[in-house]
C-alpha cells in the first residue's frame, strides 16, 4: 500500500518547475534537451510505475487548499484514473527521451519555450485525470488545450499552422463549452460542482440524458469524434513531431477518461439508446477516418486520419459497454470495456510509435509528402525497423497490441445476441461487419504509410544524404516498439491490470482464478481463446526451421543482381506508385463520400500537371455554412456600430430603461 | 491435452504440407481436361518446387531484409494455420492458440508482408501488385470473417475444433444461415487464393495480374517457398470450407486412432471434390476487369452479413 496521490501531485509540481526551469537558458540546447527532457522522462516513468501501483488500491482523495476562496480543488485517485495516468506517464517517458534529441536551435520558437508549454501540457493532463470537482477539472482542460495551442503554433510564421491552431482552439472551446455544461447539469441544483455530490445527485427525466449527449458533444469535439473532427487533421501535422505523438497517443485519451468518467461514475444508471448512439457515431467516425486516411498524401495528415480511427473504435467500444450495462449483462459490458480501453493504450503506444517515426524521417529528409520520399529503410535502419512494429500493430495483426484489443472487442460484438431488443440484435452483427471493415481498411493505409515511406527506391534524390535517428530518438522508439510488442504478447496481465477499472465502474471483472498467463480466454476456454505467445513462438520457429532445412538440404547461396520488373528496360524511381496511387482504387469506389477536386492535363498541354485533391464533405455542408451566418449575424450586428458617440450614449439609456423594466 | 492430440497434430500438419501442391497439381489438371487441353502431370507442383529449391537465389541489389525475410514468414503463417484449421482431428492442442478470428489475423499477416516484400524493389509492377493485393484483401477478411462469425454464432464458440464438432452433430439439413455464408466463402476464397474470375493464376499478361505482379522478382528457394506456401493457403482455405460446410468425417475429440485414419481418405476425396468444383469454377467463368473486383466482393460481403442476420432471425 504506498501513498500514491502526493507522489502523482509531486510528479506534476516537477513537470511545472522542468517547464518554468526551461525559461532559466532558453537557447542552450544542451541544458534544455538533455538535461530537462530527461528528468522530464524519468518522472514520467515513475509515474507510470506509482499509477501502476495504486490501480489495484481503492480510491484516494485530497483537498488542496488553492484556487479561489472557499473553492478548493478536491482531487481523486482511483482505478480509472490510475489506469489513464499510467498511459500518460508511460508515453510522456518515451516521447520526453525522443523530444531530448529532437528539438533543434535554428527552427521556430526557443526550445526553452517549449519545453515549458510542453511540461505544462503534461501537468496539465495529469491534472484532468486526477481531478475531482467541475473547477479544477475545467481549469486543469483549458490548461491542456492553451498549452497544446501554442505547441501546435511553434511554428507560427507559416500562415497554414496559425489557421490550423486557430481552427483547434475553436473546436477545443466549444467542446470545453459543451462539457462546461455537462457539468452544470450534473450538479442537479445543489450548486455543489464536486464530483462526489454529482455522484449522489439523482437526475430526473431527460436531464441524465442531455447530461450525456452534453458529454459526448463536449468529449468527442476533443477526441475527434464526427462531425466535430476536422482540427485533428490539421492541427497534428502542424505541431512538431514529439507534440503530435502526445496530442494523439495521450491527449485524445484524456477526452476518452472524461467520457468514461461522466457516463459511468457521475452518471448513475445508463440508457440503451446511449450506446447505439455512441456504437454508431463511433463506427462511422471509424469508417470515415479510414477512408480519408488512404487518400492522404501527407505522412503525418494519414497518422491523424488513422487516430480518428481509432478513436471511433474506441467510442464504438465505449458504445457496447453502455448497451451491455444498461441491460445488466455486467461480463460482457466488462470484456467490452476492457477492450475499449486496453485499445486506448494500445493506440497510445503504436501512434507515439509512428508520430515520432515521422518526426526522424521529417528531421533526416525535410519532407511530409510521401510523395517525395522512398527507400528509406536503407539510409534509416533503425527508425525503419521500429517502425515497422508499430505498423504492423496498428494495422491490427497478430502478435502485436493492436490484434488483442480488435479481438476482444469483436469477441464482445458476438457475445450480444442475448439483448432483449430484437432490432439491437440486428444492428450488433452490422456493427461488428463495419468494425471489420474498418480494420481491414487499416491495414491498407499502413501497407501504404509504410511502403512509400521506407520501401521501394528513393524518389528524390536528396534522400540519399538522409540520416538515421539519434541516440534518443532511438530510446525512445525502442520503448515504444517494445511496448506493441510486451502489450501484444501478454494480453493476460494487462487483462489483469485493467479489471481493476472494470470492477470500480461496473462492479464485474473479465479475470477468472486458474487462468493460464499465455492463454487469452474472456469468458470460457471454450467458447474463444487466443494465445499470442504461442502464435509467436510457433511463428518463429517454423521460420528458423524453414531456413535451417533449407540451407542445409539445398544450398543458400544468393547472388545480387539488377532489378528485372517483366524485363523492362528504364526504369526510373518516378515509375513506383505514389501516395496518390496507391490510394486510387479505394478512392474511385469511395468517390461519393469525398470531394475531389482534380485537374487532368490535356493531351496538348506543353508542362502536363496533374493533381486530385480528396477534400471532406463535412467542411462544406456544415462548417462553411456555419461560418457564413457567422458572418451574416456579425454584419448585422455591425450596422447598430456608428462610430458616433451619441448613438452609443442612446444605446446605454435604452439598456438601462431595459434592465430597470425588468428588474422594476 | 495428450501424447495422441500432438500425434494428431503433427500429422495434420504433416499432411497440409505435403498434399497443398498435390491439391494444385489436381486443379489444374482437371481444369486442363474440362478445357481440352493435354494435362501437365499431376506432380508437377512437386517438380516446380524442388527445381526451385536447387537454383541459385538471385535478388535485386536494392533489396532489404524485408524482401528476403517475407517468403519464410509467410510460409510459416501458412503452416501455423494449417496446424490450427481442423482438417483431420479436431483434438488440436495448437487450435486454443488461434481461433477463427486470430486465423484471419495471420492470413492478413502473410498479406501485408507479401504485399510490403512487392513494394520494397520499388518496381512498377510490384507496387501495382500490392495495391491491388491489399485492394482485394480489404473486402476479402472482412467477407471472411463474416462467413466465421456465422459459424461461431451457430456453436457459440469462435474456436474451430469446437465450430466443426457442434456442426457435424446437427441434423443434416440445408441451413439457411450457412448456405449465404457458404456462397459468400465460394466467392471469397476464389479471390484470396488469385483464381478466376477476380485473379488468373496461370497470367504473365502484366496488366491483368495481381498476385504474380508482386512475385516478379522472386526467384530460386525465396520464390519455391511462396509457391509452396500458395498451395498451402489454398490447402487451408478448401480446409476451412469443408469444416464449415462439410464437416463430416472429421475425428472427433473423444474419438481413437482408427478415426484419424479414416478421416485421412475421406479428407482427400472431399478435396478431389471440391479441387473439380474449383476448376469448374474457373472454366465456367471469365476474369473480370479489376475494377468489378469490389462489386464481386461486396456481393460476397453483404452475403455474409446477410447469412449472420438471418442466423440471427430465424435461429438457425
Amino acid at each position: 500500500m504506498i501513498n500514491a496521490l502526493p507522489l502523482v501531485l509531486a510528479a506534476i509540481a516537477a513537470w511545472l518547475a522542468i517547464g518554468a526551469l526551461g525559461l532559466v537558458r532558453p537557447r542552450n540546447l544542451i541544458y534544455v534537451g538533455r538535461v530537462l527532457f530527461t528528468t522530464g522522462a524519468l518522472i514520467g516513468l515513475l509515474l507510470a510505475i506509482v499509477a501502476l501501483l495504486a490501480l489495484g488500491q481503492v480510491g484516494q482523495t485530497v483537498v488542496l487548499p488553492l484556487g479561489l476562496p472557499d473553492l478548493p480543488f478536491h482531487l481523486r485517485l482511483d482505478a480509472l484514473s490510475a489506469f489513464f495516468l499510467f498511459l500518460l506517464g508511460a508515453t510522456a517517458a518515451g516521447i520526453s527521451v525522443f523530444s531530448a534529441g529532437y528539438f533543434r536551435a535554428s527552427e521556430g520558437a526557443a526550445p526553452g519555450l517549449l519545453c515549458l508549454q510542453y511540461h505544462t501540457f503534461l501537468a496539465a493532463m495529469a491534472c484532468v485525470l486526477i481531478a475531482d470537482d467541475a473547477y479544477i477539472f475545467m481549469v486543469a482542460w483549458e490548461t491542456m488545450a492553451l498549452a497544446s495551442f501554442f505547441l501546435v503554433t511553434t511554428d507560427h510564421r507559416i500562415p497554414e499552422i496559425r489557421r490550423a491552431g486557430f481552427l483547434y482552439l475553436l473546436i477545443a472551446h466549444i467542446g470545453a463549452l459543451a462539457i462546461l455544461l455537462c457539468f452544470g447539469v450534473l450538479q442537479g441544483e445543489t450548486g455543489d460542482y464536486t464530483f462526489d455530490a454529482m455522484r449522489s445527485v439523482t437526475l430526473q427525466a431527460a436531464w441524465p440524458s442531455i447530461a450525456f449527449l452534453l458529454a459526448l458533444a463536449g468529449f468527442g469535439a476533443k477526441a475527434g469524434l464526427l462531425p466535430l473532427h476536422v482540427w485533428l487533421p490539421e492541427a497534428h501535422p502542424a505541431a512538431p513531431s514529439p507534440v503530435s505523438a502526445l496530442m494523439s497517443g495521450v491527449m485524445l485519451k484524456t477526452a476518452i477518461y472524461g467520457l468514461l468518467r461522466v457516463t459511468f461514475d457521475l452518471l448513475a444508471g445508463q440508457l440503451w439508446w446511449w450506446g447505439v448512439l455512441a456504437l454508431v457515431l463511433g463506427l462511422a467516425t471509424a469508417l470515415f477516418g479510414v477512408l480519408f486516411a488512404t487518400v492522404q498524401t501527407d505522412m503525418k495528415r494519414l497518422l491523424a486520419y488513422s487516430s480518428i480511427e481509432n478513436i471511433g473504435i474506441i467510442v464504438a467500444g465505449i458504445g457496447l459497454t453502455i448497451l451491455f450495462k444498461s441491460y445488466d449483462k455486467t461480463l460482457l459490458a466488462a470484456i467490452a470495456l476492457t477492450a475499449t480501453l486496453y485499445h486506448a493504450l494500445n493506440h497510445a503506444f503504436f501512434k507515439s510509435l509512428l508520430f515520432l517515426a515521422t518526426g526522424s524521417v521529417l528531421h533526416a529528409t525535410k519532407e511530409r509528402s510521401l510523395g517525395k520520399l522512398g527507400g528509406l529503410i536503407h539510409r534509416m535502419p533503425w527508425v525503419a525497423w521500429l517502425a515497422l512494429a508499430g505498423t504492423l500493430a496498428c494495422a491490427g495483426l497478430p502478435p502485436l497490441n493492436g490484434f488483442v484489443s480488435e479481438w476482444l472487442l469483436l469477441q464482445a460484438f458476438l457475445f450480444t445476441p442475448s439483448l432483449p431488443r430484437s432490432f439491437i440484435n440486428m444492428l450488433v452483427p452490422l456493427a461488428a461487419a463495419a468494425l471489420v471493415l474498418a480494420a481491414a481498411l487499416g491495414a491498407y493505409v499502413m501497407v501504404k504509410f509504410y511502403g512509400v515511406i521506407f520501401l521501394g527506391r528513393p524518389r528524390e534524390p536528396n534522400l540519399a544524404y538522409a540520416h538515421d535517428a539519434g541516440r534518443f530518438e532511438r530510446v525512445a522508439l525502442v520503448w515504444f516498439a517494445a511496448g506493441c510488442l510486451l502489450l501484444g504478447l501478454f494480453p493476460v496481465q494487462v487483462i489483469g491490470l485493467v479489471d481493476a477499472v472494470n470492477a470500480l465502474l461496473l462492479g464485474a471483472t473479465v479475470s477468472r482464478p486458474g487462468m493460464s498467463w499465455w492463454l487469452l480466454a474472456p469468458i470460457d476456454a471454450d467458447r474463444a481463446s487466443y494465445s499470442p505467445v504461442i502464435v509467436l513462438v510457433v511463428t518463429v520457429g517454423v521460420l528458423l526451421l524453414t531456413i535451417q532445412v533449407v540451407h542445409r538440404q539445398y544450398h543458400g547461396r544468393l547472388r545480387r543482381g539488377p532489378v528485372w520488373d517483366c524485363g523492362f528496360p528504364a526504369q526510373t524511381p518516378r515509375m513506383q506508385d505514389t501516395a496518390e496511387g496507391f490510394g486510387q482504387p479505394i478512392r474511385q469506389i469511395f468517390e461519393q463520400f469525398f470531394r475531389i477536386e482534380r485537374m487532368l492535363p490535356t493531351p496538348f498541354d506543353a508542362q502536363p500537371r496533374y493533381f486530385v485533391k480528396a477534400g471532406d464533405h463535412l467542411w462544406y455542408w456544415l462548417y462553411l455554412p456555419v461560418a457564413r451566418a457567422a458572418e451574416w449575424m456579425a454584419r448585422l450586428v455591425a450596422r447598430i456600430q456608428q462610430g458616433r458617440i451619441s448613438a452609443y450614449l442612446m444605446y446605454s439609456f435604452l439598456t438601462l430603461l431595459a434592465l430597470l423594466f425588468f428588474v422594476r | 491435452m495428450t501424447a495422441a492430440s500432438f500425434v494428431s497434430q503433427l500429422l495434420q500438419l504433416a499432411i497440409a504440407l505435403l498434399l497443398a501442391p498435390l491439391l494444385l497439381g489436381w486443379v489444374n489438371q482437371c481444369r486442363a481436361w474440362l478445357q481440352n487441353k493435354s494435362a501437365p502431370s499431376l506432380l508437377l507442383p512437386y517438380r516446380t518446387i524442388r527445381k526451385l529449391f536447387h537454383k541459385d537465389a538471385v535478388v535485386a541489389e536494392n533489396a532489404s531484409p524485408i524482401f528476403r525475410i517475407t517468403p519464410y514468414i509467410v510460409f510459416s503463417a501458412m503452416a501455423l494455420a494449417a496446424a490450427i484449421v481442423p482438417s483431420l482431428a479436431t483434438d488440436l492442442p495448437f487450435a486454443v492458440a488461434a481461433d477463427a478470428i486470430a486465423l484471419v489475423g495471420l492470413f492478413a499477416l502473410a498479406r501485408v508482408f507479401i504485399a510490403l516484400a512487392a513494394m520494397d524493389l520499388g518496381t512498377a509492377f510490384g507496387s501495382m501488385g500490392a495495391r491491388r493485393e491489399m485492394f482485394v484483401g480489404f473486402l476479402a477478411e472482412p467477407a471472411l470473417l463474416m462467413v466465421l462469425f456465422t459459424a461461431s454464432l451457430i456453436s457459440g464458440s469462435t474456436l474451430l475444433p469446437t465450430i466443426v464438432e457442434t456442426l457435424a452433430h446437427r441434423e443434416i439439413a440445408i441451413y439457411p444461415s450457412l448456405a449465404f455464408a457458404g456462397v459468400a466463402f465460394t466467392m471469397v476464397s476464389l479471390a484470396e487464393n488469385a483464381r478466376i474470375p477476380v485473379d488468373n493464376p496461370a497470367t504473365h499478361l502484366e496488366l491483368t495480374m495481381i498476385h504474380e505482379a508482386m512475385l516478379l522478382e522472386y526467384s530460386a528457394r525465396h520464390l519455391a517457398l511462396i509457391e509452396w506456401a500458395s498451395a498451402l493457403k489454398l490447402f487451408n482455405y478448401s480446409c476451412i470450407g469443408l469444416a464449415l460446410f462439410f464437416p463430416y468425417g472429421i475425428a472427433g475429440a473423444s474419438e481413437d486412432w482408427l478415426a484419424i485414419l479414416v478421416a485421412t481418405p475421406v479428407l482427400i476425396g472431399k478435396l478431389v471434390i471440391g479441387g473439380f468444383s474449383l476448376a469448374l469454377i474457373e472454366t465456367l467463368s471469365a476474369k473480370m476487369r479489376i475494377f468489378r473486383a469490389p462489386e464481386f466482393l461486396g456481393t460476397a460481403f453483404l452475403l455474409a452479413v446477410l447469412g449472420m442476420l438471418v442466423n440471427l432471425l430465424l435461429g438457425s
